[in-house]
């Protein structure tokens, strides 16, 4: 059979053609320019456009960058080094580094110990931000970790962030007996546990144990300032955050309605005017001759300002949840806080990641607003200290864009890591 | 015989207030208020002793006394001499002029890169979302920062302008940017000009009406009348025929060059032009990411469906696209409006006066009235967010789509 073909048809090909590589214009590098980037003629004078605003960029900014000098004592000497050349002076982050980190009260000797509290933060946030990766008994240093780094920061005898801790602990243990008849008993029980305790031991001189050497809160500062702002907050403001959505959800008329003034009014003011008021009037709301001090002032207005904005993220989650899990969580019988903890809340959080965290974001750049109420944070220290020396007066860029250039990598860096989370979370089959 | 026996009647014991579902929210409600009713007594006391002891009382009194000092940028009269309330007066004009600015220049930039940003050109992706994550990822108090240093330490000063063959020049000879501001020409008003300016708004009218009359004609009759060249020409010919009949009475007053600074025009400070640029480039970013979103949200079957009943592209992006598309978009657009208005008390950072920089900065500063001020201060801001918000509402529920 296989020579038929040979009497009925005068050529049959046996053999395939090899595949023929398509034309030039059609492959590699030359296809894809064409289709992303001249596909039209207007799309031809874009991408023109475009090149010609990055040459621009480029060339206006790197010749600065590299010629930048590293290494100078003044801007006098930087531009001696220069001669008339485009360049950075970038010797005032290298001189000024720990002003800009630290502040410029911060003692100088003891920086190992922020530096320490940094590197640790990393270690006790991780198994938060990893749950797979790392092991769950880690979440044990995460929760020392606050009161370690407290000591570290601010000195002192180690019994206070010690005995603050075993309050805690004390509440946690007194919740855990109470919850079994009922949550409210458990919660409210807890708190007074705590108070009682923190009562007692406040008899307990504490001076001179185990201690480093205490450092007030006015001689924070620097970038460091801005790290503990905002995570102090934010972390004290998810939980906040929670209870006044829950409030604003709540059926209950008035405790809606306090949870309903608190957040709209708070929302409804700058940030800058809650920070005036931390700096000028809330002396006046506190008992007289009490002394807080600026940075504890600041962190309530914050915390405040923000759960406030994340109780709205939160009961955007909570009304996005479908009703049947409000109603299955009822049909299973549970009471009104077991519903909450077990099963909307879990779901709830979980949408409310990613506004959760532009809330977060949003916040660690507001964080610079409190240079404004005379606060040497990072841009404090940029505009105070080091541009006002005679030796660094005029270095406006350099400063500048260090800055820019730290909140970009950890804002950038959150951002990014919210969106991982979010495909990670995802348990939905889409 | 059936007996009714009536339920037990539980009597009432003090443990059902805790444990009760019926009782148990009254305690809680109770709770709650004695809690904040007693926070706000312990204020209040604190508040009473402290100014007691400090010899103060609350009043509202000093809004009467002269401010004593002088605000750079007025769009209403006043000088020092003139009391506190005043000078916030000015202040909120202040704020609601860069406000005002400002939304309008971060929308134009927002929608723009938002489109850009789903351009078929790769270049003008990537270099848009360059842009929109440099600038939502830095606080906005540096970019206030940087372009007000560049309005202060980079630009020339006016003397700079002087001489034979001056270093700098100014923009088609009407322009000047200088380390004290920018000086714009300024229009003035002669006497026939105010009836040029309101024949010009008629005709904008007119124009509004003839588009109107002609999508009606449209669809009732089916007939097309051209919609562009007559409603600009309404617009325009009857006020240029005004203006030249009248012999030209709104004429140009450009900046000059007076002793050691510019006379004539108008005087941008280049603390307004940092705080505009800054907050509409910072909140442009943010608007890019909801234009963005807002297109992608609707769903290709809707432009697709459009394309098969014959619709040109421009007609699908005009009429199913962006509709569907703006019920995603203005929402989020108006809260950045209202974080623009409050941002703008970032003023204070660069010396703008506006009312946290007279009420809240030197009023309070001079007086001694913090309390009065801030209260003052928040209650304007607030009433400002709180009327959007309600605006907000009611455009959520024109456009909200009908559901059960």
């Amino acid at each position: 059979m296989a020579d038929t073909h040979a009497h009925s048809v005068r050529f049959v090909r046996d053999t395939m053609l090899p595949e023929q590589e398509p034309p030039g214009a059609e492959r590699g590098v030359v296809k894809w320019m064409r289709e992303n980037l001249f596909s039209t003629i207007p799309n031809g004078i874009l991408t023109l456009l475009a090149l010609y605003c990055i040459w621009w960029m480029l060339s206006s900014v790197m010749p600065w960058f590299l010629n930048g000098i590293w290494d100078a004592p003044s801007i006098r000497a930087c531009r001696e080094i220069l001669e008339g050349q485009l360049g950075g002076c970038f010797a005032v982050l290298t001189e000024r580094w720990n002003q800009l980190l630290f502040g410029f009260q911060y003692p100088s000797e003891q920086y190992w110990r922020p530096t320490v509290a940094f590197v640790l933060l990393f270690i006790a946030i991780a198994p938060v931000l990893f749950r797979k990766v790392f092991p769950a008994q880690m979440l044990v240093f995460t929760a020392v970790y606050p009161f370690l780094a407290y000591w570290l920061i601010w000195g002192g005898s180690i019994l206070v962030p010690i005995f603050a801790a075993a309050g805690i602990v004390a509440g946690y243990l007194t919740y855990s007996r109470l919850v079994a008849q009922s949550f409210a008993m458990g919660f409210f029980g807890g708190i007074l546990a705590a108070l009682v305790f923190w009562f007692v031991v406040g008899f307990i001189p504490t001076e001179g144990i185990v201690a480093l050497e205490p450092v007030a809160s006015r001689n924070m500062g620097g970038f460091m300032l801005n790290l503990i702002l905002g995570t102090v907050c934010v972390s004290l403001s998810i939980p906040f955050g929670i209870a006044l959505a829950l409030g604003r959800r709540s059926d209950m008329p008035i405790i809606k309605a306090i949870c309903v003034i608190f957040i709209e009014f708070v929302r409804g003011v700058p940030l800058i005017t809650l920070l005036f008021v931390a700096n000028v009037v809330l002396a006046y709301f506190l008992p007289p001759g009490s002394n807080f001090d600026l940075i504890l002032r600041v962190i309530i207005m914050i915390t405040m300002f923000a759960s406030a904005y994340i109780a709205e993220v939160i009961r955007g989650g909570l009304a996005a949840l479908p009703k049947g899990q409000y109603e299955a969580a009822d049909s299973l019988g549970l009471d009104y806080a077991q519903a909450m903890r077990l099963i909307i809340l879990p779901q709830a959080l979980k949408i409310s990641i990613p506004g959760i965290v532009n809330v977060a974001v949003g916040l660690f750049k507001d964080t610079t607003l409190v240079s404004i109420i005379s606060m040497f944070d990072l841009v404090g220290m940029i505009r105070g200290p080091i541009l006002a020396s005679t030796d660094w007066n005029g270095v406006y860029w350099e400063l500048l864009g260090f800055a820019a250039l730290l909140f970009f990598v950890v804002c950038f860096g959150i951002s990014k890591y919210s969106q991982w989370l979010e495909r990670e979370l995802a348990t939905d089959h889409r | 015989m059936t007996t009714l026996s009536d339920p037990p009647q539980s009597s009432f014991k003090l443990s059902m207030l805790l444990n009760d579902t019926r009782y148990r929210a009254y305690t809680f409600q109770f709770i709650a208020l004695v809690c904040v009713a007693a926070l706000f007594a312990y204020l209040g006391s604190n508040l009473a002793q402290n100014l007691e002891d400090a010899g103060l009382t609350i009043s509202f009194g000093f809004l009467g006394d002269p401010a004593n000092y002088d605000i750079n940028q007025t769009l209403i009269e006043y000088d020092n001499q003139m009391d506190h309330w005043r000078a916030s007066l000015v202040g909120v004009l202040n704020t609601l002029l860069v406000s005002f600015l400002a939304c309008i220049t971060a929308t134009v930039i927002g929608v723009f890169a938002g489109v850009l940003r789903l351009s078929n050109n790769w270049l003008v992706r990537q270099l848009m979302s360059i842009y929109v994550e440099a600038f939502r990822n830095v606080p906005v108090l540096i970019w206030i920062i940087i372009i007000f240093t560049v309005m202060t330490a980079v630009l020339p000063a006016p003397r700079a302008f002087r001489g034979e063959d001056p270093e700098a020049s100014m923009l088609f000879g009407a322009i000047a940017f200088t380390n004290r501001g920018v000086y714009i020409p300024k229009p003035i008003f002669e006497a026939g000009g105010w009836a040029v300016m309101l024949v010009f708004l008629a005709g904008v009218v007119g124009a509004f009406a003839y588009r109107r009359y002609a999508t009606r004609l449209l669809y009732a009759t089916g007939k097309l009348l051209p919609m562009g060249w007559p409603a600009l020409a309404i617009a325009f010919v009857p006020a240029l025929l005004v203006f030249f009949a009248l012999g030209q009475p709104i004429s140009l007053e450009l900046p000059e060059l007076g002793g050691f600074n510019f006379t004539g025009g108008i005087n941008i400070l280049g603390s307004l032009i940092a705080l505009w640029f800054a907050l509409a480039i910072y909140t442009g970013a943010f608007i890019a990411e909801n234009v963005r979103a807002g297109i992608l949200s609707v769903s290709r079957g809707q432009s697709e469906a459009a394309a098969s009943l014959g619709l040109r592209p421009n007609r699908i992006m005009n009429l199913v696209v962006l509709p569907q598309a703006l019920r995603v978009i203005v929402p989020p657009l108006i809260s950045h409006y209202l974080n623009i208005t409050k941002n703008s008390s970032l003023a204070i950072a660069v010396g703008y006066m506006d009312l946290t920089g007279t009420l809240g900065g030197i009023t309070l500063n001079q007086t001694g009235r913090a309390i009065e001020s801030i209260l003052l201060l928040m209650a304007f801001y607030l009433a400002i967010s709180l009327t959007i918000s309600a605006v907000m509402n009611v455009y959520n529920s024109s456009v909200s789509l009908k559901e059960r």
